[in-house]
C-alpha cells in the first residue's frame, strides 16, 4: 500500500486502531508520529512529550501490550493495533493496582515520567512472569526521571508485581 | 512531524522488492529507532520511505534443515533476546541483544536495521561477526549470501546495491555448535547508551585447549572487526592465564580506535586488552574449560 505525498500535497492515510478499549478511526498525515496523533488529535495528553528521540520514555504507550516510545513510532504503523495510554489504566474511576502501588510507595514527584513508568510496570505485571530486582531495573531502564526518584519507582514496581503474584496465589483454582 | 514525502507499506517481501526495484532512491525503514531520530535531528529529510514493518515473514527465527539458524532481518531485539532457539544455540547473541538501548527501543528496533545502519557500535554486529554469520541479501532479480566481513564498507556504510534488501542473518552450524560465548559492552550507563567498546568472543574447548576462538570488536576501528591474529595464536594452545593474556594483547593489534568525546584512542586500546581477556576467560568457562593456572 502506497501513501504518496506529491509536492506540497499532504499525504493522508486512514488509521483504524483501538485506543483504551475504544475503536478509533481517523484520517492522519503520514508524517505524524503516534505521539502526535494521541496527544493532538485524540487529546490523550497523559502521553508526555519529553525528548522526542526515544531516550526518556515519557511518551511510552502499550502497543498490543508492549511498551514502545510513541515519539519515534509512525502513527501509520498503529493501524489495526491496540493502544493503551495512561488514560486507559484506571477503570471506572478506580486506580489500577499498579497505580495504587505508585501512590503507596510515594513513587511520584513532578509526575512527568509517571504515565510511562506505570505503563511499563503494567506490561510487566500483565506478562505474568516474575522478575528479579535487576530485571525490574532493566525493564524500567528506558525511562528517565529527572527528579531522580528511581528508588521509590523500583519499589513501587516490585510491590505491584508482588501484589499481582499474591492475587494469583489466592485466587480459587 | 517527520519530513516524509511518501510511505510505502508492502505486506510481502516480493512486493517490497518490486517497489524497491522501481524506486531505488527510497529509504528503507525497519524499526525506525534510527531513521526517525535522524529525521527528528534534521540530518535526514524529504525522504520517501519503504517500511518493512508489515512484512511478517521477515520476523521469523528458525532452524533450517542443515542446522543453520536463520534470523529474519525484521526480528526485534526483544524477540531475539527471548527466543528459545537463540537462547539454546547462540546465548551470546541473546546477551548482545539485551544490551542494546532500553526495553521500549528493543521492542521495535530490529537486528537488520541495526546492521544496515552500518554503525560500528552496533551491539549485534561484533557478535554476529564472531559467530561467522552470513547475510542473505535479495533484490527482485536474485539473492546473494555474503559474510559479515564483506558487508561493511566504511563508517555508516554497508554494501547494499540498488534495490537490495537484507532479508535474513544466517548462522551456520559450524559458527555456533559447541561454542561458549561472551559479549561485553562497555558504556557509561547500563542502558540507553552506545558502546564505548564492544567485545564478542566465542570459543570451543577440547582437552582444555582452544579448538577454536573467534573475537569480534565494535568501536575498535571504523567498522566492526575480527582479531584473526589472536584467533590463529589461540588455536590448539593450552588454555592458561598467560595464553589468555597474550590473546588479549594480540586482539589490540588489528584495532584502529579513534579519539572521540566518549573515550580516547589510548583508553579504547586499554579497554580492548582488558575486556578481551575477561571475555575470553568467561567464554572459556561457558565452553566447559578453565583458564586458571
Amino acid at each position: 500500500m502506497l501513501t504518496k505525498n506529491a509536492a506540497g500535497v499532504t499525504a493522508r492515510k486512514r488509521l483504524a486502531m483501538t485506543v483504551n478499549g475504544r475503536a478509533v478511526e481517523i484520517e492522519i498525515d503520514i508524517r505524524e508520529s503516534l505521539l502526535d496523533v494521541l496527544r493532538d488529535r485524540l487529546q490523550f495528553t497523559g502521553v508526555k512529550q519529553g525528548c522526542s528521540v526515544g531516550e526518556c520514555g515519557a511518551c511510552t504507550v502499550l502497543l498490543d501490550g508492549t511498551p514502545v516510545n510513541s515519539c519515534i513510532y509512525l502513527a501509520a504503523w498503529a493501524h489495526g493495533k491496540t493502544v493503551t495510554t495512561i488514560e486507559g489504566i484506571a477503570q471506572d474511576g478506580q486506580l489500577s493496582p499498579v497505580q495504587e502501588a505508585f501512590v503507596e510507595e510515594g513513587a511520584i514527584q513532578c509526575g512527568f515520567c509517571t504515565p510511562g513508568l506505570v505503563l511499563s510496570t503494567t506490561a510487566m505485571v500483565e506478562s505474568g512472569h516474575s522478575f528479579t530486582h535487576d530485571e525490574v531495573r532493566r525493564e524500567l531502564s528506558g525511562h528517565l526521571c529527572r527528579c531522580t526518584g528511581y528508588q521509590k519507582i523500583v519499589e513501587a514496581a516490585e510491590r505491584a508485581l508482588r501484589d499481582a503474584e499474591k492475587a494469583v496465589d489466592e485466587s480459587p483454582v | 512531524m517527520f519530513d516524509i514525502c511518501e510511505l510505502h507499506e508492502p505486506e510481502t517481501l516480493l512486493e517490497a522488492k518490486r517497489i524497491f526495484h522501481d524506486n531505488p532512491d527510497l529509504k528503507v525503514i525497519a524499526g525506525g529507532t534510527d531513521v526517525l531520530i535522524r529525521m527528528q535531528h534534521g540530518s535526514l529529510g524529504g525522504a520517501g520511505l519503504l517500511s518493512l514493518r508489515s512484512i511478517r515473514e521477515l520476523e521469523e527465527i528458525q532452524m533450517l534443515g542443515d542446522g543453520t539458524l536463520s534470523i529474519g532481518a525484521m526480528a526485534p531485539f526483544t524477540k531475539i533476546f527471548q527466543d528459545d532457539l537463540v537462547q539454546k544455540h547462540v546465548p551470546v547473541l541473546s546477551e548482545a541483544a539485551v544490551s542494546m538501548g532500553g526495553p521500549q527501543v528493543r521492542n521495535v528496533a530490529t537486528i537488520g536495521g541495526n546492521l544496515c545502519n552500518g554503525a560500528v557500535s552496533a551491539d549485534s554486529a561484533s557478535t554476529l561477526f564472531a559467530l561467522d554469520a552470513l547475510l542473505k541479501l535479495e533484490t527482485l532479480d536474485g539473492e546473494r549470501i555474503i559474510p559479515m566481513g564483506d558487508f561493511y564498507a566504511g563508517p555508516g556504510k554497508v554494501n547494499l546495491g540498488p534495490g537490495e534488501l537484507l532479508v535474513a542473518i544466517l548462522i551456520p552450524r559450524e559458527g555456533y555448535e559447541g561454542m561458549g560465548g561472551r559479549y561485553i559492552k562497555y558504556a557509561m550507563r547500563k542502558a540507553m547508551d552506545i558502546a564505548t567498546l564492544g567485545v564478542a568472543v566465542v570459543c570451543k574447548v577440547r582437552d582444555n585447549r582452544f579448538a577454536e576462538l573467534r573475537i569480534g570488536l565494535g568501536v575498535a576501528a571504523p567498522v566492526p572487526i575480527r582479531c584473526f591474529e589472536a584467533e590463529a595464536y589461540a588455536k590448539g594452545r593450552e588454555i592458561t592465564l598467560e595464553c589468555v593474556q597474550e590473546i588479549a594483547r594480540l586482539a589490540v593489534k588489528p584495532s584502529r580506535p579513534r579519539t572521540s568525546w566518549r573515550a580516547s584512542k589510548d583508553y579504547r586500546e586499554h579497554l580492548i586488552e582488558v575486556l578481551a581477556q575477561r571475555a575470553v576467560a568467561e567464554a572459556v568457562k561457558r565452553a566447559g574449560g578453565c583458564c586458571a593456572h
